[in-house]
């Protein structure tokens, strides 16, 4: 997979931690930020898996003129019964050597991992594929690194 | 403020809600932020209609990330060198969501201190949707 660049921006540092209900002003105010023991605004844990907004082949967003499986006049865009859900994430794991910060230009890259199955009552086969995730910054260090687990399962998980 | 390793004990807790009746439109600005447009998060039609789900669900980063927000209010910011978490059921719409960490072991690592934390946030109905650990640096 080739590497993608990720800015980290204070807008989108702002935005990410309105979208999970988080007022703490380290992520949005810079001079309440700089009287902070890290001295100005970060990131939030979660922030890193926002690099999918610089991934150009990102798979789960919209682009013009190409087939899209969400709704429009028909309830899929795309012909024949989706496979269940495509896909759902199982686990995500951290590990941080530094927070991230705007003006950080991170350069990212996943790398496959394991992969291996299991029959569930709720939802059929399951099929588990892990990647590794690097984070690094502008001058090589790692600043990040993620592992996440996604599954496929043959139908949809039932509620409950 | 930093957590300090004189005043915790293994077993103390933290906890707090993250998430109120939770709704579609903080669900859809969590697809906006974190740039997963995902249609099972965002698009009732085709959830209900072609997917064959009740409703729309919330990601499980969008958990996470509510999870996190109880994490770094405890142990301070900048402070996280791991955050790690399963997805054990799924959160929907109108949800109240309670996180938890509790202490399971405080180490010292070349004179720097660490606290070790398993992480736990449930439903209304009490029922599990992510479970995982943390550890954080703290101060002696």
């Amino acid at each position: 997979m080739a590497k993608i660049t990720f800015p980290v921006e204070a807008s989108h540092i702002m935005m990410f931690a309105r979208a999970i209900g988080d007022t703490n002003p380290v992520y949005q105010d810079a001079e309440a930020a700089k009287k902070t023991e890290v001295g100005g605004i970060i990131a939030p844990p979660t922030f890193p898996q926002a690099v999918a907004q610089f991934d150009p082949d990102y798979h789960l967003r919209w682009r013009p003129n190409q087939p899209w499986f969400g709704s429009g006049k028909t309830p899929s865009g795309v012909e024949g019964k989706p496979s269940s859900s495509g896909g759902l994430h199982a686990e995500q794991h951290f590990e941080y050597f530094r927070p991230l910060r705007p003006g950080d230009v991170l350069s990212v890259e996943t790398k496959p991992g394991e992969t291996w199955e299991r029959e569930s009552k709720r939802a059929g086969k399951l099929t588990f594929r892990e990647r590794i995730t690097e984070y690094r910054d502008q001058n090589g260090e790692l600043v990040v690194r993620a592992r996440s687990v996604g599954v496929t399962t043959e139908r949809p998980v039932a509620q409950g | 403020m930093a957590l300090k390793a004189s005043q915790l004990k293994v077993g103390d807790t933290h906890s707090e809600r993250v998430a109120t009746n939770l709704t579609r439109t903080q669900i859809v600005m969590y697809c906006g932020a974190s740039g997963d447009y995902n249609p099972l998060h965002a698009d009732e039609v085709y959830v209900t209609k072609a997917a064959g789900y009740p409703s729309v669900f919330a990601h499980g980063m969008l958990t996470m990330g509510m999870t996190g927000r109880m994490l770094t209010n405890y142990v301070g910011d900048g402070r996280l060198t791991k955050f790690g978490v399963r997805f054990t059921n799924q959160v929907w719409p109108g949800d109240d969501l309670d996180a938890k960490a509790t202490v399971a072991a405080l180490r010292e690592e070349n004179g720097q201190h660490f606290v070790d934390l398993t992480l736990s946030t449930t439903n209304q109905d009490g029922k599990e949707v992510v479970s995982g650990s943390a550890t954080a640096r703290i101060d002696p």
